[in-house]
């Protein structure tokens, strides 16, 4: 078979073309790779270094072994789990409300759930320091009103914490969900009701099952998020409520230990990915049975 | 009040029907505001314990932030690390985000991922990872490592936010600056960036706060001279309440408002 | 080859998705100066060939001449080519006035230059002294207007057009064909344009090659393309068609018992198609009888179709084969009556067999 004309030269000038737009990636890809890609695979590489500097999996072991690290992770996972649990009971009421009222007034409302999430985080976890310590703001206004006698310990223990995360986290899952509220077609609401479904049940049967990818969406960021969290547990935890970032933090800190630390976090993140992969796949899937329903 | 009985849904539900929804979803919303801006009249309490509302007024705790040379160096360095990040990291990712955009290349997608990578990888890794590496090349608390450091978290936010403007626009106009004559460089800058320009000014606004913002990789990497103003106000924040984190805070919201207020002024001004 | 125009030339181009050919070895010569016409339906491969021609399509080979430079591995810009989009994608954050001088600008014209030769080239498309206003102010055909306006003010040899006109009303549509074709006149330079739209085509174009499955299906002028369509697709995509198998054999046609006469002789022996356009065929009256140039065939009335300015009569040979009459809208006919059809026998075209799949 002869070859066409031109088509070694062509063949070339496309390959080029391909490597210069990749080459427009290239400085971004070279600052990740130097600062994320390879501290982050140093790290695996150190975890699997005994502290006599040979290679063993006994920082692994020991994660298995010792009860201290099960605290740890159940600490971690009741936080995460609780907070995900308070954000949808908060949030999709919110998320509902937001997404039957006009688009406007809905654009509106949205300040109130992004400026929180644009606000230094710093600053959110102060707040909350400040109006829970004993003799903060609700503490004051809880016995004025009468509503209890001794200052509630509100700081420094897994309330504290709980009210913190779910105050940075709820944004995250109103986000999705509203969006996946909004794109349902209310005509099937309609249908329903001319089917003779009650309000209760047409929005069990139909509604609820439409805006369960944008809820689950939603449910998963959060729970991804909360696994890692560092900075509000930390302050509003007082010590006292030690997830795996903190377990991490403290290791490097306190203890040096960065076999321990890098092996913790190693686990931290291959959890991570995993839950990041499931949820790429619920995605796709609810893609697939048609979830959204039309604009 | 015939408001009330007026249906809302589809469905015939009334107004007042679900009365208790509108409760529900206003009482969040104020739960998700108020906490932050009651920290703003606390700031002015002349008390140790933050009153409110304040029984005597002050500005007692601002002064206290001015007049500190600590928390002022804090403040510059993260003022500078923000700007830096922001002039360093938006280019990067703007390049990298038409890059993608345009390639039809079957890598995209994995790059794309890749440079998604910080924002998926828990920030307490990237941390520790960051600070073993500098500790390393002796970049510890130095101002090009936080600005490297910062600028690595800040690319996918730009990515994202350059990436949507770009799904949006017409890349056909690009193709007919190309047939009239212009290099596909001339072209993306006299045609496509004037066009995604609110977008790009987005993006960097919001690498500068999440420099600005930045806790976890600036308390490993930054330090003395070069601490930043988060690793100063965490530190403070363990130890006990220091009530000059209010007015800083008070300041920062306010930054932080104006910022956000003028990105989505400037793209409105766009639309109309 | 006059000063204002270029011939183009294409050998062999060909582009591949997959086992797909959008374009399969395409040869084409355009003469400098014409105004030829890629006529097809969607997927036909007709704007891929425009693209390529543009340099946007990156062809897995071929050759593509501009006069005597061979252009296929030269870049967009360097091509020196006008062209109009379908969606006119003009630049909405400039005025029409930047629009339209903007290839001046990017070829280093001074200021006062690009002012004057723009306001020029708005004269033309006929919007002289719009030059200020925003792009956002303008309609659909004013936005095609400034559109061709700044695809023409650099005086290029070459212009390319993808369907302008498919996002106008008809009257517009209309009235532009007209205006297009005008100023192609008076410009001189060799124009490719993209439709598929029949009408259009042979409305406006010197010659028009139809495409399908990214090959040449025929190239002719518009007339030649009407009466002498060379194959089915042909006779099908361009005017109303109306087809009768026929056995050819001894170089005879044969329908049936009768043998018809044909615009061409017959050069193949074997079943082929003859093709008649509905409103060439008559209704013969009472009595009537058409002379030896005509073929007359008998047929029985199946259905009338009123249509407003015209009415089709669908009928059935003995054979059972339908074929449709354009007619008059005066009398009716009841169906089932006797009815005898006169065709002239140049209206009467056979068509090549066609090629084993």
């Amino acid at each position: 078979m002869t070859e066409l004309p031109n088509a070694r030269t062509l063949r070339r000038s496309a390959l080029f073309e391909r490597w210069s737009l990749l080459g427009l990636v290239a400085p971004a890809l070279l600052l990740i790779t130097v600062t994320m890609l390879l501290p982050v695979g140093w790290l695996f590489y150190l975890s699997l270094l005994s502290d006599a500097g040979e290679f063993s999996l006994e920082h692994y072991q020991r994660m298995w072994e010792h009860p201290s690290y099960a605290r740890t992770f159940w600490t971690t996972f009741q936080v995460s789990f609780l907070t995900t649990a308070i954000c949808i009971v908060l949030g999709y009421p919110l998320s509902y409300f937001l997404s039957e009222i006009p688009k406007r007034a809905a654009n509106l409302c949205m300040i109130a759930v992004l400026l929180p999430l644009w606000t230094s985080l710093l600053v959110r976890t102060y707040a909350w320091l400040v109006l829970l310590q004993r003799r903060g703001l609700v503490n004051n206004w809880g016995i004025e009103l009468g509503l209890w006698e001794e200052p509630l310990a509100l700081v420094h223990n897994l309330a504290g914490t709980l009210i913190g995360t779910v105050h940075v986290m709820l944004p995250f899952l109103v986000l999705p969900l509203y969006s996946a509220m909004r794109a349902i077609d209310r005509n099937y609401l309609r249908a329903a009701a001319n089917l003779g479904a009650s309000p209760l049940r047409s929005f069990w049967l139909v509604f609820f099952p439409l805006a369960m990818p944008g809820l689950v969406t939603g449910a998963l960021i959060v729970f991804i998020l909360c696994l890692g969290f560092y900075v509000t547990p930390a302050v509003l935890g007082g010590g006292k409520v030690i997830m795996v970032s903190s377990r991490i933090a403290n290791d490097i800190e306190i203890f040096f230990n960065w076999g321990a630390a890098s092996a913790l976090g190693v686990v931290l993140l291959v959890l991570t990915v995993l839950l990041v992969l499931a949820a790429g796949r619920l995605v796709r899937m609810d893609g697939v049975l048609g979830g959204g329903g039309s604009k | 009040m015939s408001w009330l009985r007026s249906p809302a849904t589809e469905t015939q539900i009334t107004h007042g029907g679900r009365l208790w929804l509108y409760v529900v979803a206003i009482m969040v919303m104020v739960l998700l505001v108020l906490p932050t801006l009651l920290v703003i009249p606390m700031s002015f309490s002349a008390s140790q314990y933050l009153e409110f509302p304040p029984r005597q007024w002050s500005l007692r705790w601002y002064e206290s932030y001015f007049n500190s040379a600590s928390w002022m160096q804090a403040t510059a360095t993260s003022l500078k690390a923000g700007l830096m990040t922001a002039v360093f990291s938006t280019p990067l990712a703007t390049m990298a985000a038409y890059g993608l955009h345009v390639s039809r290349s079957s890598h995209a997608k994995w790059l794309t991922m890749l440079l998604l990578a910080p924002m998926v990888v828990p920030v307490i890794l990237i941390g520790i990872g960051v600070f073993y590496s500098y500790v390393k090349l002796k970049l510890v608390n130095s101002m090009l490592g936080l600005v490297l450091a910062h600028s690595m978290l800040a690319v996918p936010v730009v990515m994202l936010v350059v990436g949507s403007a770009l799904r949006t626009y017409d890349m056909d106009q690009e193709r007919v600056a190309r047939s009239l004559g212009a290099s596909p460089l001339r072209a993306f800058l006299l045609v496509t960036l004037p066009q995604i320009k609110f977008s790009v000014v987005t993006g960097a606004v919001l690498a500068f706060l999440t420099s600005f913002d930045e806790i976890i990789v600036s308390l490993f990497v930054s330090g003395g001279p070069n601490s930043t103003l988060t690793r100063n106000m965490f530190n403070a924040l363990r130890d006990q309440v220091d009530p000059t984190i209010a007015a800083i805070s008070t300041l920062i919201i306010a930054v932080t408002s104006l910022l956000l207020v003028f990105t989505q002024f400037a793209g409105r001004k766009k639309e109309s | 080859m006059s000063n204002a125009s270029l011939p183009i030339s294409i050998a062999q181009v060909t582009k591949r998705y997959g086992p797909m050919y959008a374009l399969d070895h395409v040869d084409l010569e355009i003469r400098s100066g014409e105004f030829l016409t890629l006529l097809g339906p969607s997927g036909s491969g007709k704007t891929t060939l425009l693209t390529v021609l543009a340099g946007f399509t990156r062809p897995d080979g071929g050759s593509l001449k501009f006069g005597d430079a061979e252009m296929i591995t030269v870049p967009p810009h360097k091509r020196n080519v006008g062209m109009v989009f379908q969606n006119y994608a003009l630049f909405p954050h400039m005025s029409v006035a930047d629009n339209v001088g903007f290839p001046l600008k990017l070829r280093g014209v001074g200021t006062a230059e690009i002012a004057q030769r723009a306001e020029r080239a708005l004269d033309m498309v006929r919007l002289g002294g719009y030059g200020k206003r925003g792009i956002d102010q303008l309609s659909g055909g004013q936005r095609q207007r400034v559109a061709l306006a700044r695809a023409m003010v650099f005086e290029p040899r070459i212009m390319l057009m993808d369907e302008p006109l498919s996002a106008l009303d008809k009257q517009l549509r209309e009235h532009m064909q007209i205006e297009l074709r005008q100023l192609h006149d008076k410009l001189g330079m060799t124009t490719v344009y993209v439709t598929h739209d029949q009408r259009e085509a042979l409305t406006m174009s010197d010659r028009i090659a139809v495409i399908n499955s990214g090959r040449i299906m025929q190239l002719d002028t518009p007339r030649a393309l009407y009466e002498r369509p060379k194959n089915r697709f042909v006779a099908e995509f361009i005017g109303e068609s109306t087809f009768l198998p026929v056995l050819v054999s001894g170089g005879r046609v044969h329908l049936g018992d009768q043998v018809l006469q044909t615009a061409e002789p017959a050069k193949t022996d074997g079943p082929q198609l003859v093709m008649l356009r509905p409103e060439r065929l008559r209704l013969l009256g009472e009595g009537e009888v058409a002379d030896d140039a005509f073929n007359t065939l008998d047929a029985t009335l199946v259905a009338t179709v009123y249509q407003g300015d015209s009415s089709l009569f669908q009928a059935a040979l003995p054979d059972g084969t339908l074929l449709s009459v354009r007619g008059g809208t005066a009398g009716a006919i009841a169906p089932g009556a006797k009815l005898r059809i006169a065709v002239h026998c140049k209206d009467t075209v056979l068509l090549a067999p066609e090629a084993p799949a």
